[in-house]
């Protein structure tokens, strides 16, 4: 029942052999060594494995690896490829995480925020995070770092 | 030293673990790579309460392609436990709740794991299920734990066979009796707090192997890598030298990851197939019924007080669910009995705090360590009874709010504490006695307030140790075995050695725990590990300076008293050209006109045990021992507006003070009061776990298990540190970490009477029960 799929992961084409069961979060961690997206519940519900799929952000617990056959996967690691991007260094400052297992989830969608509304209010911040449970901070210290990025940068690296 | 020369402790930082967390470079236990001799280990779980284990057949899972070994409760008969052993690897004889682990197989793929463990057979006879503690304690209930008089139990804890009572701590100062004869008011009432979990977003984890020359080394998601070598060693008759528990970065605690919990399964998976890693890791559904929850307690407060608003008598009894195991659990029945006053001065004290078996999930440490269930009661007691006799509940609170110098319950006297300053400094941030007001008719706004104090709970000879190991250019690594579970103990540990040394926190890596290299730590729990593994660290630093000054004095024969350090140099108060930097002398010594050298490696060592606390107490009054290090205390207070149509509360701001003695991470420090917060406006408003009446947990995921979200967060966040110094702790430091938590349920409960005069006794206090309060309200007019 194995077939291999073909997909671009981090911007590089890539080739995997899957059973059609296996889901996208397995496969990349467990098959091709990428360990920024966590498992925290497999129901799609706390967005510790979020990356995206052709730009948008998705919950990799829930998708069928063989899903994305021809598609783009980026995770944290293909984001940061390039270097520390502003909101990576603004989390920093702010020293917005704590246990830091859900920051690459949060990271990667307000990726897809900022990559799509440089400038969002802190409304529309707050909805976009509300799918990403974080059990250690306030939430408040994370939104105040992204409202940071999306004050002070013009056309900073996101 | 004085305040005011500090560098490092109590400046704000970028925290040293920041990068790796941003970057994804930190790596958890499931993210480390074990090669192709993994196997995967799925386990079989009950499906009653409560029932004896006839028979187990595992013939068929053994047979199934891909299996390597099948583990039951015939394998491993030792029973385990941290202060009560009262659990088993797998139960021989019957399960005791849903979920409990029966059997396990160990296979190639986690697939074939899972689809053997279906082929294990198992014939039960189902008994009665007991979910309720006031149920279990009664004459006629069947006994959950028939053999508790077999149990090996730590001399401080009282099991009561013949009944479910795993443990009862008693406390008797005063005469309580006569005292209610002389109050002028009375107030008595029944509160109840249900069980809610962790909810870490990492779930358990572990992964072990028993190599073929007989060691065993486990990669485990833990608060506890020494206790968890401690109990593993024993209960599978191994030498400690021979295992090693290996901790990497855990993705949230909050207790759930202290003691031993499912690794048990691993180790014992892994001596049946040596020489091949297993593993195993929790999916959220096990974590939410597999590991430990929070007890649930049933509490019963009596207080008396005299018209000018004195405490003078306070009856409290604590019914605490411990689950079906008591083995943590009872430890938070216990340091609770001690402290279930809260933070006042009463001169005649009455309590019970008894530990009772039930059909429920064992239950353990949890953020708070039972002070915020007990908190919920009293402090929702005290805001009523000031009420009652006319007075506002701030003033009440001060005027009978603890003091350094009065007797608490068990007869010890009150170290230093900020409270006033706590309670003053959150009013003034609420703005306390200014009316909330809101133009919207259909909604109503108040405030709420409550107190905290708690005590690390920890056994008497609890204990810290730390290596500070030099590199040749100047660095250092700091080797403990506290944890890093988020809360900033790395950052911690960096500063208070940058403060003895005078480095720079660049120079300084903080070490993840590995018990084979890093020296011991008993557990990174009860908010102890800042002021213990703090005290341990500072001796190794200073420990560390003094072998700098003796090289140094013998290569350069200068007074030992004249050096100093500063920025990674040594320096002389006589000479002010004198300046050796680090990086000259750290590892290969300073060498003489004659070729020789002085010095070597220098290596700090330290470590720190309370040698003054006492377990020894009279059983019967619990007065004559020393059974808390100190109390570190608080306030906090909340502003909510309640929706009269849908019966939904949001907070609208919040404002909690802690005397954290001295911040060492003072921004961290507010960190932890923002989260802990946060945690505790979850089991105010939302978490509730919830059971069938078979005894199954029926919201084991979030979305049946509301946790707080950005959306359910107050916009606006006061976190207070308040500073008065403990006199033992490093740098005047004592921990804040789970207190955090502890205010929020009774400052919610407080404010939402003020703003409908609803008195609501059970948390949460969701929309649905305040709707279905409110239509009461409106039937009686």
């Amino acid at each position: 029942m194995k077939k291999e799929i073909t997909f671009t992961l981090n911007g590089f084409e890539t080739h995997v052999e899957v059973e059609p069961h296996e889901k996208l979060l397995d496969v990349l961690r467990d098959k091709l060594g990428v360990k920024s997206p966590k498992y925290g519940c497999g129901r799609g519900e706390c967005g510790a494995c979020t990356v995206l799929l052709n730009g948008k952000s998705v919950r990799s617990c829930i998708i069928y690896a063989i899903e994305v056959e021809g598609l783009e996967i980026e995770t944290l690691e293909g984001i940061e490829r390039d270097g520390l991007t502003d909101l990576q260094k603004s989390f920093l400052e702010h020293n917005s995480f704590q246990c830091g297992f859900c920051a690459p989830g949060i990271i990667v969608t307000t990726t897809e925020l900022l990559r799509n509304n440089p400038h969002p209010d802190k409304n529309e911040v707050k909805e976009v995070l509300s799918g990403h449970l974080c059990r250690c901070t306030g939430y408040n210290i994370v939104v105040d770092a992204i409202m940071d990025v999306s004050k002070d940068k013009v056309g900073g690296k996101i | 030293m004085k305040d005011s020369d500090l560098k490092y402790v109590g400046k704000d930082a970028i925290r040293i673990d920041g990068l790796e967390k941003i970057t994804g470079a930190a790596n958890y236990t499931d993210d480390v790579d074990f090669g192709a001799s993994m196997f995967y280990v799925a386990v079989l779980e009950s499906p009653y309460a409560h029932a004896n284990i006839k028979s187990i057949d595992t013939i068929e899972a053994e047979k199934y392609p891909g299996v390597r070994g099948v583990l039951s409760g015939k394998d491993f008969p030792e029973r385990f436990g941290l202060y009560l052993k009262d659990n088993a690897v797998f139960p021989s004889d019957r399960v005791r709740y849903v979920g409990q682990h029966v059997a396990a197989v160990i296979a190639v793929s986690e697939d074939i794991a899972q689809e053997a463990v279906k082929l294990i057979k198992v014939e039960y006879e189902p008994l009665p299920v007991l979910q309720s503690p006031l149920e279990a304690i009664k004459e006629d209930a069947i006994l959950i734990h028939p053999e508790l008089d077999k149990y090996e139990v730590v001399p401080w804890l009282y099991p009561q066979p013949g009944t479910n009572i795993a443990h009862v701590r008693k406390i008797r100062k005063g005469d309580v009796e006569k005292a209610f004869e002389e109050a002028d008011y009375i107030l008595e009432d029944w509160y109840e707090v249900p069980h809610v979990v962790h909810a870490p977003m990492e779930p358990h984890t572990s992964i072990a192997i028993y190599t073929l020359d007989g060691r065993l080394m486990m990669w485990n998601s833990t608060q506890s890598p020494h206790t968890q070598r401690n109990i593993i060693a024993n209960s599978f008759k191994l030498s400690h030298k021979d295992v090693r528990i290996i901790a990497e970065y855990v993705g949230g605690g909050f207790g759930g990851k202290a003691g031993v919990n499912m690794e048990v399964i691993a180790a014992a998976a892994a001596m049946k197939v040596p020489g091949h890693p297993v593993k195993l890791r929790y999916t959220r559904k096990q974590e939410f019924q597999n590991t430990s929850q929070r007890q649930e307690l049933h509490a019963y407060v009596k207080m008396g007080v005299k018209n000018d608003g004195t405490i003078i008598a306070l009856k409290h009894q604590l019914y605490w669910d411990v689950g079906a195991s008591a083995e943590y659990g009872s430890n938070v029945v216990n340091a609770t009995g001690f402290s279930a006053t809260g933070p006042y001065r009463i001169p005649n004290v009455w309590i019970d705090s008894f530990a009772v078996y039930t059909n429920r999930p064992p239950c353990g440490a949890y953020r708070g360590f039972g002070y915020s269930e007990f908190h919920f009661g009293i402090e929702s007691h005290i805001d009523r009874v000031a009420k009652a006799i006319g007075m506002d509940p701030v003033e009440f609170r001060k005027k009978n709010a603890i003091r350094q110098g009065d007797r608490v319950a068990y007869g010890v006297e009150m170290g230093p504490t900020g409270i006033h300053e706590c309670i003053e400094k959150v009013t003034e941030s609420i703005e306390w006695g200014k009316e909330s007001k809101t133009t919207d008719p259909n909604k109503v706004r108040a405030k709420g307030l409550a107190c905290v104090w708690k005590a690390p709970a920890m056994p008497a000879n609890e204990s810290s140790a730390a290596f500070i190991k030099f590199s040749e250019d100047g660095s250092i690594n700091i080797l403990v075995s506290g944890m890093e579970l988020g809360q900033g103990f790395m950052t911690a540990m960096a500063k208070i050695a940058a403060e003895e040394l005078s480095l720079p926190l660049a120079k300084i890596r903080v070490e993840l725990p590995d018990t084979d290299r890093n020296p011991y730590e008993w557990q990174t729990v009860a908010s102890h590990v800042t002021w213990s593994c703090g005290n341990a660290v500072r001796r190794a630093a200073v420990d560390a300076r003094n072998q700098i000054f003796k090289t140094i004095s013998e290569a350069y024969y200068v007074e030992e008293a004249n050096l100093y350090l500063e920025d990674g140099k040594v320096k002389c108060y006589t000479d002010p050209s004198f300046e050796i930097p680090f990086e000259k002398f750290v590892i290969n010594g300073i060498e003489m006109p004659d070729g020789t050298f002085r010095g070597g490696p220098i290596l700090g060592r330290g470590i720190y045990m309370p040698e003054f606390t006492s377990a020894k107490v009279n059983p019967e009054t619990g007065q004559g021992g020393h059974p808390n290090v100190h109390y570190t205390t608080g306030a906090g207070a909340v502003e909510i507006e309640i929706d009269k149509e849908t019966g939904r509360v949001k907070v609208l701001r919040m404002a909690e003070a802690f005397d954290a003695g001295k911040a060492i991470n003072p921004d961290l420090v507010k960190g932890q009061i923002e989260g802990g917060f946060t945690q505790g406006l979850g089991t105010a408003l939302y978490e509730e776990v919830y059971f069938d009446k078979e005894g199954r947990v029926i919201n084991s995921n979030f979305t049946d298990y509301k946790i707080p979200t950005t959306l359910d967060v107050p916009e606006e966040m006061h976190p207070i540190i308040v500073e008065v110094p403990q006199p033992d702790g490093p740098f005047g430091a004592r921990g804040v970490g789970e207190h955090t938590m502890i205010p929020v349920m009774p400052a919610i409960a407080n404010a939402i009477e003020n703003a409908l005069g609803i008195r609501l006794k059970k948390p949460p206090f969701t929309a649905e029960k305040i709707v279905a309060e409110l239509g009461k309200i409106l039937i009686n007019k």
